[in-house]
């Protein structure tokens, strides 16, 4: 059964990312978006986790949210894939289920 | 109520601002004060006009008090006080001013 | 005016977009400040990104309602303290954020900084000199 785990909230006020990536399982994928892109950035207090996330699974965030908060491309973690919201719906029909971490 | 502005129609909300800020034009204003039994001179439009480049600066209304510092700076200190902008907007600069000008009420202006 | 001038402080801690508390606490600044308050705006935790630069929403269909801070000069707000801790635990700099400036009448219309770097116990004294503190 092939995951895509959703996170929505910003890595720093809620345990939301830290909580989506200890339940990951083989397959799953992890989509940052609305304030879960800031998870996506160099030079945090979360870069250590996200990065150890890359070894077993794919992480994404969602463009038009990184470009509304003023985050360039740049400064997102190297290994983390930018899409849109086709890349969105893609990744939703990719996998068997969508699981939203609110 | 929409307002027909040479043929065209333009939507506004229940107390008569443009409901649609891009939609603005010209003619906008020139009907607005027709309604409101006013000839609009250029010291009119000079208000109109900069309350159009704020808004498109700060994505924002001015206050009152923000508007009559930044006129007075801008056309001059004689002309940086609500006694010149009643003068020429009797229903307020806020409610008659940014109306024409097509932007939403000022924040705070209730 | 006879009554005596409070100091306010509002305390932003939430990014934009994601909830409505940064435009909503920017709303009520821009309606408090006509009052001639003593106003002064600090960004802790996720309210430093509300500063950021390059802020572009049209692809989500939002307002964009980062080019209104700089209209804060306008409303004597001249005091804008931005936490030391909470840009760096987010790989942050003062170089990322907007550049924020008031007009000194007094001074021939110089522009002058409005924000100002503080570490967390600077901040924490400054709440601690605030009269009323609003919480964002």
């Amino acid at each position: 059964m092939s995951t895509l785990h959703t996170v929505n909230k910003s890595p720093f006020e809620k345990t939301s990312l830290t909580t989506c990536l200890g339940h990951l399982s083989a397959g799953a994928a992890v989509l940052l978006l609305e304030d879960g892109v800031y998870a996506a950035l160099t030079q945090t207090s979360v870069e250590g986790q996200v990065k150890g996330a890359l070894d077993s699974v794919k992480v994404y965030a969602l463009g038009p949210d990184l470009q509304a908060r003023g985050l360039s491309e740049e400064r997102v973690i190297p290994g983390i894939s930018v899409v849109d919201y086709a890349g969105f719906v893609d990744l939703a029909a990719e996998h068997d289920k969508v699981q939203a971490w609110l | 109520m929409p307002i027909e502005v040479e043929g065209k129609t333009f939507e506004t909300d229940e107390e008569g601002y443009l409901a649609n800020i891009n939609d603005w034009e010209p003619g906008v204003a020139t009907v607005m004060s027709k309604e409101d039994d006013l000839e609009l001179t250029d010291e009119h439009w000079d208000i109109i006009n900069y309350l159009r480049e704020y808004y498109e600066e700060y994505q924002i209304a001015p206050a009152v008090r923000v508007l009559t510092k930044a006129v007075g700076k801008k056309f001059g200190k004689d002309k940086g006080n609500s006694k010149y902008l009643y003068g020429l907007f009797p229903y307020g600069p806020a409610k008659q001013a940014c109306r024409y000008a097509g932007l939403p009420k000022p924040t705070g202006c209730v | 005016m006879s009554e005596t001038i409070k100091n306010f402080l509002y305390l932003n801690r939430r990014a934009p977009y994601g909830t409505i508390y940064a435009w909503e606490s920017l709303e009520v600044v821009l309606i408090g400040a006509a009052f001639d308050q003593d106003v002064s705006l600090a960004f802790l935790d996720d309210g430093v990104f509300q500063l950021t630069k390059g802020q572009d929403t049209a692809a989500v269909g939002m307002k964009n309602f980062s080019p209104t801070y700089a209209a804060l000069g306008d409303y004597e707000v001249k005091k804008v303290y931005i936490e030391k801790e909470s840009l760096e635990e987010r790989g942050l700099s003062l170089d990322d954020l907007q550049h924020l400036t008031w007009e000194d009448e007094d001074d021939d219309y110089a522009e002058k900084d409005s924000i100002h770097l503080v570490t967390r116990a600077e901040m924490a004294a400054i709440m601690d000199g605030a009269d009323v503190v609003f919480s964002f």
